[in-house]
C-alpha cells in the first residue's frame, strides 16, 4: 500500500460552530408537536413548582419559628435559675443561699463577658381591677434593665425607672394580654384602652400603671388580624360564647409575652417578700429570712456577648456564682440552644422530606422526557439517517437529542417557576393561619437548576441511541 | 492518481452460522471525472458496494482510498466528515426532511461543516439555481413535485462541492419523462467536471453513461449482460437517451 499521501479529518467535536441552529431544531420539534411537548413539560413544571412551594413553606415555618426565637430574647439570653443541690453537695443544703442580688453585682463586677444582667423575683400574683381579676403568666419584680432583656417595647407611658425602683415606688407596667382582661381587648371593646394611670390591685396592694407594653404577635398573625378587622362586618350568630381556648392562634410564645406584668425588684422585695409571707414562712430556709425578707430570687436573665462565646461565657458565669455560693451548686443554667436545635432540626426534616417527594416527581417528569424523545426518535429515524448520510456525526446527532431534551426541561423548569408562585398563593389560601411561605431566590434556582440536571440526563439514553443509528439501516427504515 | 481506489475490498454479514458475502474481493478505479454507473439485479451487492464508496459503511477486508485518504479503521466520526467534505447522495426517495423548507434541506450539509448562517444561505441559494429552483426555496419538500424533490436532493449533494456524488436508483421513483430531465441533468454536471456513480437495475438508465460496471453475486463481472447494461434494447422504449461512448459534449445541455 501506498503511504498517507493525507491524513484522516481530525477527530473531534464541531458542535460549538452550530449550536443555535441545533437549539433552533429542538424548539422547531416541540412546536411541531406542541400538545405531546406541554403534557411532557407538565411532568417538570409540577416538579419545579412542587419544590419551589415546599421550600416557600418550610421556609415560613422556619421564620415563624425564628421569629418566636427573638420574642423571648435570642440564643444570647442566658437564664440562671435555682436548683437542688447536688446530691453529694446535700448535706450543704442549709448552707446554700440561692441565687441573690449580691450574685448580680458580684457577676457585673467579674463577669466582662455578660453584657446584660436583669434579675427576676416572680410573684404568683392575681390581679384585679375593673371588677375582673387575672392571674398573668409572669408576674416578676424587674429592674428597668428588664425591658431591653426581653426585647420589651413601651407603647404607652412609660417604663418604671431606677428612681422608682430605689423607692420601691407601688407602679407597674402590664403587657396587653393583661389590659385585656382587666379593661377589655380593643376587638370587644371596638377601642385601645389606654389604661395608664388606672389603679390595679396585685395580691391586693394597689399599684398604678405607668405603661403598657405594646401588642406582640407574629407578622402573620397581624396579617391575620388585620385580614379579620376589614371583614368584621361579618356577625357572629347564636349565644354568646368563647370560641375556644388560644384565641391568639399557634404562636403561644407571643401571648405568654403580652401576659406579663413587671414591677419594680424592690417594691416586689419590700411588699411581698417582706418575711410575713406564707412562702416565707412554710420554707424551711428559715435563715434566708432576715430583716430584709427572702433575698432569693427566682432567676436571673443574663445576655452573653455573642453565641460563639457561650460555652466561655457560661464558665465565666459559673465561676463567679461558684465563689458566691460558697461552690454549692444550687443553680443551673437555662439557655435556647435546644430550642434553635430543634427549630434547624425540624426545617432540616421538613426540607428532606419535602425534598424528596418534589425531587420524585422531577425524577417522574424526567422519565416522561426520556419516553418522549425515546418514541421522538424512533419517529425519526429515517431523518436521523439522512442527517447521518450528509456528514453529521454521531456527536452531532447525539447534541441534537440531548438539546431537545434540555430544552423541554428547560421551558418546563421556567414556566415551573412561574407556576409556583400561584402553587404557594394557593397553599396560601388554604392555611391562612399558618405561617405565610416565602419564595427564595435560591430555592427557585436549585429547582430550576434540578430541572436542568434532568433534562441532561432524561436525554442521554436517547440520545446515545440516536446516535448510534447505522445510518444504512436508518435510511432503508420506513 | 484515481479518486477513488478499491483494493480487494470485501464485505462479509454474518447471519448465525452462515457467512454471506455481500462484496467479494472488489478491485476498482474510479477517475476524476468518470460518470460511471454500477449496475446489478437486487441482492448483486451493487447497494453494498456504494455504501462502502460512499463511506456509509467499512469494508470487511480490504482497503480504500478516496481523494487521497486511505480510509482503513476510520471512526464513525471520521467517515461522517468525509461523506460531509468528499461525498454527495442523491436517493431513490429524496430523502428530504419534510419539517425544513427546501433551502434548510440544502443548507443541511453545511450545517455539519460549520459554515456560517449567511454563507450557507448564499450558497444554497446558488445550488439551487443551478437545478433551477430557486422560487421555491421557502417552499416545503411536500409541496413539490417528484422532480422537484429530486433536484432539491441533488442541489443538496452538491452544496458542499464534493469530490463525488453517488446516485441510488435516483429515477426509480419518477415517471419516465422527469426521469429522463434528471438524468439530463447528470449527464450535464459530469461534463462540467463532475466524478458521478449511478447506481441502478436500469438499462434505461445504464445506457447513459460511458462506463458500466456490472456487479453479479457480490463480484464484479467479467463481462458484461449485455441486456441489463443497456447495450441491446430489450423493451419497446422509444431512442435512447443518449448514445453510450458518445462524447460528452454533445450530449443535450437543457434541463
Amino acid at each position: 500500500m501506498k503511504p498517507l499521501p493525507l491524513p484522516l479529518p481530525a477527530e473531534g467535536l464541531r458542535v460549538s460552530s452550530h449550536l443555535n441552529v441545533t437549539v433552533q431544531t429542538g424548539l422547531r420539534e416541540i412546536w411541531a408537536h406542541k400538545f405531546r411537548s406541554l403534557l411532557t413539560m407538565l411532568g417538570i413544571i409540577l416538579g419545579v413548582s412542587s419544590l419551589v412551594a415546599m421550600s416557600a413553606m418550610v421556609s415560613g415555618m422556619e421564620k415563624g419559628a425564628k421569629e418566636a426565637l427573638i420574642a423571648i430574647g435570642g440564643l444570647e439570653k442566658v437564664r440562671v435559675e435555682a436548683q437542688d443541690v447536688p446530691v453529694e453537695q446535700m448535706h450543704l443544703t442549709d448552707q446554700a443561699v440561692g441565687i441573690t442580688i449580691r450574685d448580680v453585682y458580684a457577676l457585673k463586677r467579674s463577669a466582662p463577658l455578660v453584657t446584660q444582667l436583669s434579675p427576676e423575683m416572680r410573684l404568683w400574683a392575681t390581679l384585679s381591677a375593673n371588677g375582673n381579676t387575672f392571674r398573668p403568666w409572669n408576674c416578676v419584680g424587674v429592674w428597668p434593665v428588664a425591658l431591653a432583656m426581653n426585647e420589651h417595647v413601651v407603647e404607652y407611658g412609660r417604663m418604671f425607672n431606677e428612681i422608682d425602683d430605689e423607692q420601691a415606688r407601688s407602679v407597674c407596667v402590664i403587657g396587653t394580654a393583661t389590659r385585656d382582661e382587666l379593661w377589655g381587648a380593643p376587638e370587644k371593646v371596638g377601642r385601645e384602652i389606654n389604661p395608664v394611670g388606672e389603679t390595679l390591685f396585685v395580691n391586693g396592694v394597689p399599684f398604678t400603671v405607668v405603661g403598657m407594653f405594646k401588642h406582640y404577635e407574629s407578622d402573620q398573625e397581624r396579617k391575620a388580624r388585620e385580614f379579620a378587622k376589614s371583614q368584621a362586618a361579618q356577625q357572629q350568630s347564636g349565644v354568646s360564647r368563647n370560641r375556644g381556648w388560644g384565641r391568639r392562634g399557634g404562636n403561644f410564645v407571643f401571648y405568654l409575652k403580652n401576659a406579663t406584668v413587671y414591677l419594680p425588684l424592690n417594691t416586689v422585695w419590700m411588699k411581698f417578700r417582706s418575711g410575713a409571707t406564707r412562702a416565707a414562712i412554710n420554707s424551711n430556709n428559715g435563715a434566708a429570712i432576715g430583716a430584709t425578707g427572702d433575698p432569693r430570687l427566682s432567676g436571673l436573665d443574663l445576655r452573653i456577648t455573642g453565641i460563639d462565646l457561650l460555652p466561655e461565657s457560661l464558665q465565666q458565669v459559673r465561676n463567679v456564682l461558684m465563689t458566691t455560693h460558697k461552690c454549692i451548686e444550687d443553680f443551673t443554667f437555662r439557655t435556647q440552644e435546644d430550642w434553635a436545635e430543634q427549630i434547624r432540626t425540624f426545617v432540616q426534616n421538613a426540607r428532606l422530606s419535602g425534598g424528596i417527594i418534589a425531587g420524585i416527581s422531577l425524577l417522574v417528569g424526567g422519565i416522561g422526557i426520556m419516553n418522549i424523545m425515546l418514541a421522538s426518535i424512533s419517529e425519526r429515524v429515517r431523518e436521523i439517517g439522512i442527517r447521518k448520510s450528509v456528514g453529521a456525526g454521531t456527536g452531532d446527532i447525539f447534541v441534537q437529542i440531548l438539546v431537545e431534551s434540555l430544552v423541554i426541561a428547560v421551558l418546563g423548569g421556567l414556566a415551573g417557576l412561574v407556576t409556583s408562585f400561584g402553587l404557594v398563593r394557593l397553599i396560601g389560601t388554604f392555611s391562612p393561619t399558618e405561617n405565610a411561605p416565602i419564595v427564595t431566590a435560591s430555592a427557585m434556582a436549585l429547582a430550576f437548576a434540578a430541572s436542568v440536571l434532568i433534562g441532561i440526563v432524561a436525554g442521554i439514553f436517547p440520545a446515545v441511541k440516536a446516535a448510534r443509528l447505522n445510518p444504512i439501516q436508518a435510511l432503508r427504515y420506513e | 492518481m484515481a479518486l477513488v481506489e478499491l483494493r480487494n475490498v470485501s464485505k462479509i454479514y454474518r447471519l448465525g452460522e452462515e457467512e454471506i458475502r455481500a462484496l467479494d474481493d472488489i478491485t476498482l478505479d474510479i477517475e476524476v471525472g468518470e460518470f460511471i454507473s454500477i449496475i446489478g439485479p437486487s441482492g448483486s451487492g451493487k447497494s453494498t458496494l456504494m455504501h462502502i464508496l460512499g463511506c456509509l459503511d467499512s469494508p470487511t477486508h480490504g482497503t480504500i482510498k478516496l481523494d487521497g485518504i486511505m480510509i482503513e479503521r476510520a471512526s464513525a466520526r471520521q467517515l461522517a466528515t468525509l461523506r460531509n467534505q468528499k461525498i454527495g447522495f442523491v436517493f431513490q426517495f429524496f430523502n428530504l426532511l419534510p419539517k425544513l423548507n427546501v433551502v434548510q434541506n440544502v443548507e443541511l450539509p453545511m450545517i455539519y461543516s460549520g459554515v456560517s448562517g449567511k454563507e450557507r444561505r448564499e450558497r444554497a441559494m446558488a445550488a439551487l439555481a443551478a437545478v433551477d429552483l430557486v422560487n421555491r426555496a421557502r417552499h416545503r419538500p411536500s409541496q413539490l413535485s417528484g422532480g422537484q424533490q429530486q433536484r432539491v436532493a441533488i442541489a443538496r449533494a452538491l452544496v458542499n462541492n464534493p469530490r463525488i456524488v453517488f446516485a441510488d436508483e435516483p429515477t426509480g421513483n419518477l415517471d419516465s419523462h422527469t426521469g429522463d430531465a434528471i438524468l439530463r441533468l447528470f449527464r450535464q454536471l459530469s461534463q462540467e467536471g463532475r466524478t458521478m456513480v449511478l447506481v441502478t437495475h436500469d438499462p434505461e438508465i445504464a445506457a447513459v453513461t460511458p462506463r458500466r460496471i456490472e456487479i453479479r453475486d457480490g463480484k464484479i463481472a467479467v463481462k458484461l449482460d449485455e441486456t441489463l447494461a443497456g447495450l441491446v434494447r430489450s423493451g419497446a422504449r422509444a431512442a435512447p437517451v443518449a448514445a453510450p461512448n458518445k462524447p460528452p459534449a454533445s450530449a443535450p445541455s437543457e434541463v
